[in-house]
């Protein structure tokens, strides 16, 4: 089985490109890092690929708030082919500014509605704040998260704090829409406990899909913890892996969303 | 017409919630009891109104936000609100992205005139007088690039005051003036010292030359039979400002003939480089915007560390956001272009609480920013500046001393990483060839900066020009980078590439027109950001993001293209010849014509004489503390010492994906001295990053000062796997006063031991940065003088290869029972210690100095290489480089880190019977490191430190105490969490 094509957004400020096509690279993908020009420009075409990124970074330094700028020139560059890629059986996923992006253009929660109908606003301590953070995988139709179980990523955002209406909300968990959660130490939803939850998200919400699972945004960084030596906790397991005579493992938990996007073309 | 839309947050408003306690924090007295922000956008431009209602839409997010177009968004309830825009010509992103946005949305660019300003709103409710808004408002604006308006309830709610519109308006630029030369020596002085005459009055501010310089120029325009225009004579002090070209490092100083750059900085890399022999690494050293080592085969990193010192501290969010970004193009202008995987930071700081209010005038108009302001704004432009740029920030520190309350000092450095060969070139080589064409790529011309590098060569006074003041433009940078760092630089599109910086266009065309012998510049091909500028200003403005290169006519057409795709705006500008001459054309007119030896070597180098100051008298307390447990955990509180995990964590150091060893140290989050990144994912190679000063042990002796900086910048790589092999070191020397001869004598000192260190340890220079005028003269309230200096500083960073990233060692202790052991001598060396500066302020409300400061060893470089042995074998579970507060801090600080206790008896130092407790357990003694063992590993670790000073102290213990002893009597006991507390306590709510 041929490896899927995967289109990693670049240009405008993105600045996760790189280690994102590596990331899934290191899955088996075949990633490659496309400027947003060159697709409105129509010298590539989004129909070729299997996969849409949208990493993350500072598209248009988050000027007129994070993601909006970015999502109009998608909506505007590109027209018909955004939508058409996303209702096709295939996947998108956005990650940290990506996140943002998809839910300004409404491609989350529902593409179907073409409209925002949540939102990813300044952090509850109105800072910037860049920490590893424990994710509890939650039961939903989401594709790149399935059969994983708790994970720690790192986040690193100013604006992540997931906000959305009461009926929005209820619609989002009685679709099993919310794929990833903040949790505390024990696994269990942070409780929008600072800094389990690193931003006040409503309901400790870290990630959504769309109601297929084949749209996926969230605001950690799965592409900064693919390999081992990139967790933060890696000097104090090493040493005690070292200790016991066991070898240091190769990866860590954000390969596995990767890994699964890739498996679902296999 | 213009338009006004209006938009706010939809639910709890967490910067609204910042703001308000910020102010509560600041203005106790005043009670504010509701606050709001609105974001505005002032759109110059004829709007329908179905086109208007997209625009709102566009710039609203249905969820999070909501908005009013051409009607106001008021809250329920205020009583005051203040409106903070931008002034003219000050860089607006948030109004440009706007104004892109709309283009895109409406399919119709802007037209010249029509324009997009975004400014803010805050809505105050609460019984508050004029006076105290104005105050308030103050606090968030900066007079120097913003425009305030405060309105009442009543006011505002009247409306309709026409909208404050920034639009530049400058007059017909003025003929290009002949500048005449022939002056009684006061007139000529004064020309050099406040600039030339306007012909509207005034002068065009400072050109920071001297006498020497200014009858040199003399000489040479007499030789050519006429005088110069203002566009070579402001060019020329561009070029030949202390900023640029280094004169007093460069000068002959007492017996050092060549300078102290020279002879002691390119003097120790040339001799160090010389004895590694085959093993040299260096591999552009000096002559270029960064300096490059080699990384493995295929790739070199480069590394410069700047400093933007005057720019900080008139607006220190932009000189700070400047800085990085500014020092982020050393990398892209580095050889072909290198990419930035990495930024360091350093802030020089006043204490933030200190009281005294300062002017810059005697009448006490202008007055200082507070220290907290300028930490807070230094600490965000950082934050703007790398964050946005997609650059992981993981290496930093803080540094507090009253005496940078005149001038703060703000380093940024970045580290680059480029590919040996680049379409089939080296990469680290460029050369401009006659007939490539001369182009600017980046942002456009305005008056930013207009006399930057001249205003950095002088002293802070009311004179400084507030066009100094810049705000930086990351994402522009960014879309230049990639195209360069990422397309441009491999399909070979170009022959050089250098940055925009100090002196703008003037410096760096002229610069890379020594590579191929002259240039000829069209000044009216230079993209403006509005009309109006003066030719010598387009030449000298330092307008941040832009890139000057050297295409080759053939390559034209595929350069201009390329950068058209990718949103980056390219203007060729001139051309590149072998003339020998630098000519400036202006509505076709040649305007400048200068020989280029003239301009690069016709300063006339300087020879100064240097002169010992007395010492200072020794400071010593009578008595020492009785309780050392409460002396660490004061010394864990200073400032130079607590935990500063508020600035770590709002920077992003893990974009790029390659943090390896970060900033923050195990579970406790303790601020690690040395970093380690790895810029290729598919490798184990990586890099390892430290940085080090001591400013408060140059009262006492510069030497030391300078030596325990390169010993530790050193020693904490080393610490954290770095190998003496293929480690680097760059220099940045803050001085102030530097024309008095006991300033003189101090800098030669502090060279001299950069020199003897760096030999010692055969870690050679690559790259450095010297600021030399770091003065304040202003006023106190009454309009009484007062002069403030920075205390000597040099920074030393360090840059090291590391074989295997999984072989490096963090600071936190890992395992209860593993062995503490203390590598290297301890010595009775309290002097200019953190120690007596907390026990003098605990005692009388002043530091002690005391009299005795560190001096390392240059024969520490055998236990450095023994470690690395240890550390290489895996020997070794953690480590730390003893610094300030000496092993005591040391020891706090991986229990804090690993959540561990440890048990130490300093009866077994051997110098324990010699030097009393606090002497064992605060001295600042360099050349140590402690580290721990797993017990295992004891034979083969004390195999490897055979013949070195290497005790084993005690052991790390599970009961979460730091307990200190000697022999049997305790010396401390100190629970974790407490010392853990006393390391957050001191910036808490920062």
């Amino acid at each position: 089985m041929a490896s899927p094509r995967v289109l990693v957004l670049t240009g405008h400020g993105i600045n996760c490109d790189e280690e994102t096509c590596w990331a899934f690279a290191q899955a088996g993908g075949e990633a490659v890092a496309v400027h947003l020009n060159d697709l409105i420009d129509g010298r590539a075409r989004l129909a070729d690929w299997q996969i849409l990124v949208v990493p993350g970074g500072f598209s248009y330094g988050d000027d007129t708030s994070s993601g909006k700028a970015l999502a109009n020139r998608l909506r505007h560059g590109l027209r018909d082919a955004l939508w058409e890629f996303a209702a096709g059986d295939r996947l998108v996923i956005g990650i940290c500014n990506g996140f943002q992006v998809l839910t300004c253009l409404g491609l989350l929660p529902w593409p179907e509605t073409r409209a925002a109908a949540a939102g990813l606003t300044h952090n509850a301590q109105a800072r910037y704040e860049c920490r590893w953070v424990r994710c509890r995988v939650e039961d939903s139709p989401c594709v790149f998260t399935r059969g994983l179980g708790t994970i720690r990523l790192p986040v690193a955002h100013g604006e992540g704090r997931f906000t959305a209406g009461a009926d929005v909300h209820a619609a989002l968990v009685a679709h099993r829409q919310v794929a990833l959660r903040y949790a505390g130490p024990d696994g269990a939803p942070a409780g929008g406990r600072f800094p389990w939850n690193p931003n006040g998200s409503l309901d400790d919400i870290a990630g959504i899909c769309d109601r297929s699972g084949r749209i996926f945004g969230l605001m950690p960084h799965p592409e900064r913890a693919v390999h081992f030596l990139q967790r933060d906790d890696w000097p104090a397991r090493a040493a005690a892996l070292r200790r016991a005579g066991e070898p240091l493992p190769e990866f860590a938990d954000g390969l596995g969303i990767f890994a699964n996007a890739v498996a679902y073309f296999a | 017409m213009a338009h006004r839309i209006h938009v706010r947050a939809a639910g709890a408003d967490a910067r609204a919630q910042a703001r308000k306690a910020a102010i509560a924090r600041q203005f106790p007295g005043a009670v504010v009891e509701d606050l709001r922000l609105v974001d505005n956008y002032t759109v110059v431009k004829d709007l329908a109104p179905d086109e208007l209602e997209r625009v709102r839409a566009m710039l609203t997010h249905p969820v999070t936000e909501e908005s009013a177009a051409d009607r106001p968004l008021l809250p329920p309830r205020f009583d005051w609100s203040f409106e903070i825009a931008f002034l003219p010509g000050v860089t607006d992103n948030v109004g440009r992205t706007a104004r892109e946005g709309i283009g895109d949305l409406l399919g119709a660019p802007f037209a010249p005139g029509e324009d997009v300003y975004s400014s803010q709103t805050t809505f105050l409710a609460g019984r508050l007088a004029r006076g105290q808004v104005d105050a308030i408002a103050a606090a968030f604006a900066n007079p120097l690039i913003h425009h305030i308006q405060v309105r009442s309830a009543e006011e505002e709610r009247a409306g309709a005051a026409a909208p404050y519109i920034p639009r530049v308006a400058l007059p017909a630029p003025a003929e290009v003036a002949v500048v005449d030369l022939d002056l009684p020596e006061e007139e000529l002085l004064r020309l050099g010292r406040e600039g030339i005459p306007d012909p509207r009055g005034g002068r065009r501010g400072p050109l920071a030359l001297d006498r020497d310089s200014l009858l040199a120029i003399r000489a040479y325009f007499r030789r050519c039979g006429r005088m110069p225009t203002d566009i070579e004579l402001e060019s020329l002090a561009q070029t030949w400002s202390e900023h640029c070209k280094h004169t007093i490092f460069a000068a002959a100083l007492d017996e050092v003939e060549d300078g102290l750059y020279a002879t002691y900085i390119k003097g120790a890399t040339a001799a160090i480089r010389a004895a590694k022999g085959k093993d040299d690494f260096c591999v552009s050293v000096f002559r270029d915007n960064s300096g490059a080592i080699a990384f493995d085969d295929e790739y070199l990193v480069t590394d410069k560390v700047e400093t933007h010192n005057s720019p900080s501290a008139l607006d220190p969010f932009g000189g700070a956001v400047t800085g990085v970004v500014g020092v982020n193009r050393d990398a892209i202008g580095c050889g072909l272009g290198a990419k930035p995987i990495a930024n360091r930071y350093g802030f020089c700081l006043a204490p933030p609480d200190d009281p005294r209010l300062l002017f810059r005038d005697k009448a006490c108009t202008e007055p200082l920013l507070s220290p907290r302001r300028i930490m807070d704004g230094v600490i965000e432009g950082v934050n703007v500046g790398g964050n946005c740029s997609g650059v992981p920030t993981p290496q930093g520190f803080v540094c507090f001393d009253p005496r940078y309350r005149g001038k703060p000092l703000v380093f940024a450095g970045t580290v680059g990483l480029m590919p040996r060969t680049s379409a089939g070139r080296p990469s680290h080589l460029k050369a401009a060839r006659p007939g490539d064409v001369i182009v600017m790529v980046g942002g456009r011309v305005g008056r930013d900066g207009i006399h930057g590098a001249t205003f950095s060569s002088e002293a802070l006074s009311s004179g400084s020009p507030a066009t100094a003041v810049q705000i930086g433009d990351p994402i522009t940078q960014k879309k230049f980078s990639d195209a360069i760092i990422k397309e441009a630089r491999d399909a070979g599109l170009y022959n050089s590439i250098t940055d925009n910086g100090a002196g703008g266009l003037s410096c760096s065309v002229a610069e890379m027109a020594r590579e191929c012998g002259g240039c000829v510049v069209e000044l009216d091909r230079v993209p403006l950001k509005y009309p109006g500028l003066e030719p010598w200003q387009i030449w000298i403005s330092e307008s941040q993001e832009r890139m000057t290169l050297a295409v080759p006519p053939d390559k034209l057409d595929a350069f201009t293209d390329l950068m058209a795709r990718r949103g980056v705006e390219a203007a060729a500008i001139g051309c590149f010849e072998a003339s020998g001459r630098c000519r400036v054309r202006w509505h076709g007119a040649v305007i400048m014509d200068v020989d280029l030896d003239f301009l690069h070597d016709g300063l006339p180098r300087k020879r100064l004489a240097s002169k010992a100051p007395p010492r200072p008298a020794p400071d010593e307390p009578d008595t020492l503390p009785a309780d050392l447990g409460a002396a660490l955990l004061g010394v864990m509180a200073r400032r130079n010492i607590a935990s500063y995990a508020f600035i770590s964590r709002q920077y992003d150091h893990e974009v790029q994906g390659g943090a390896v060893l970060k900033p923050l140290v195990g579970t406790g989050e303790v601020n690690a001295r040395a970093t380690v990144v790895r810029p290729l994912l598919d490798r184990r190679r990586g890099i390892v990053l430290s940085q080090a000063l001591f400013p408060a042990y140059g009262d006492l002796d510069p030497y030391a000062m300078a030596a325990c900086a390169v010993d530790a910048a050193v020693r904490q790589a080393i610490a954290a796997g770095g190998t003496l092999d293929r480690l680097a070191l760059l220099d940045n020397t803050c001085w102030c006063s530097s024309y008095e001869p006991e300033r003189l004598w101090q800098l030669k000192e502090a060279i001299r031991a950069c020199r003897d260190f760096a030999v010692a340890y055969g870690t050679p220079f690559i790259s450095g940065k010297d600021s030399m005028f770091n003065d304040f003269a202003g006023f106190a309230p009454g309009g009484t003088p007062v002069a403030i200096s920075v205390p000597p500083t040099i920074l030393i960073s360090s840059l090291g290869i590391v074989e295997d990233v999984a072989r490096c060692v963090s600071a936190d202790f890992k395992a209860p029972g593993d062995l503490v052991y203390l590598l290297g001598a301890t010595r009775a060396e309290l002097g200019g210690s953190e120690f007596l500066a907390w026990w003098g302020a605990a005692r009388r409300g002043r530091p002690y100095l005391g009299s005795v400061v560190p001096v390392p060893s240059a024969r520490s470089a055998s236990l450095y290489r023994a470690y690395e042995r240890a550390a290489a074998g895996g020997l070794v579970t953690s480590a730390e480089a003893p610094g300030l507060g000496g092993l005591g801090a040391a020891l706090a600080r991986q229990a804090i880190a690993g959540g561990l206790g440890c048990a130490v008896d300093l009866a077994a130092l051997p110098e324990a019977k010699r030097l009393n407790d606090a002497e064992l357990l605060f001295s600042e003694t360099p050349g140590r490191i402690l580290c721990t063992v797993a017990p295992e590993a004891r034979a083969a670790f004390e195999e490897c430190l055979r013949g070195e000073e290497a005790v084993y102290v005690g052991r790390v213990t599970e009961d979460a105490e730091v307990a200190v002893t000697h022999g049997a009597a305790p010396v401390v006991r100190a629970g974790v969490a407490q010392l853990a507390e006393a390391y957050r306590r001191t910036f808490e709510g920062f």
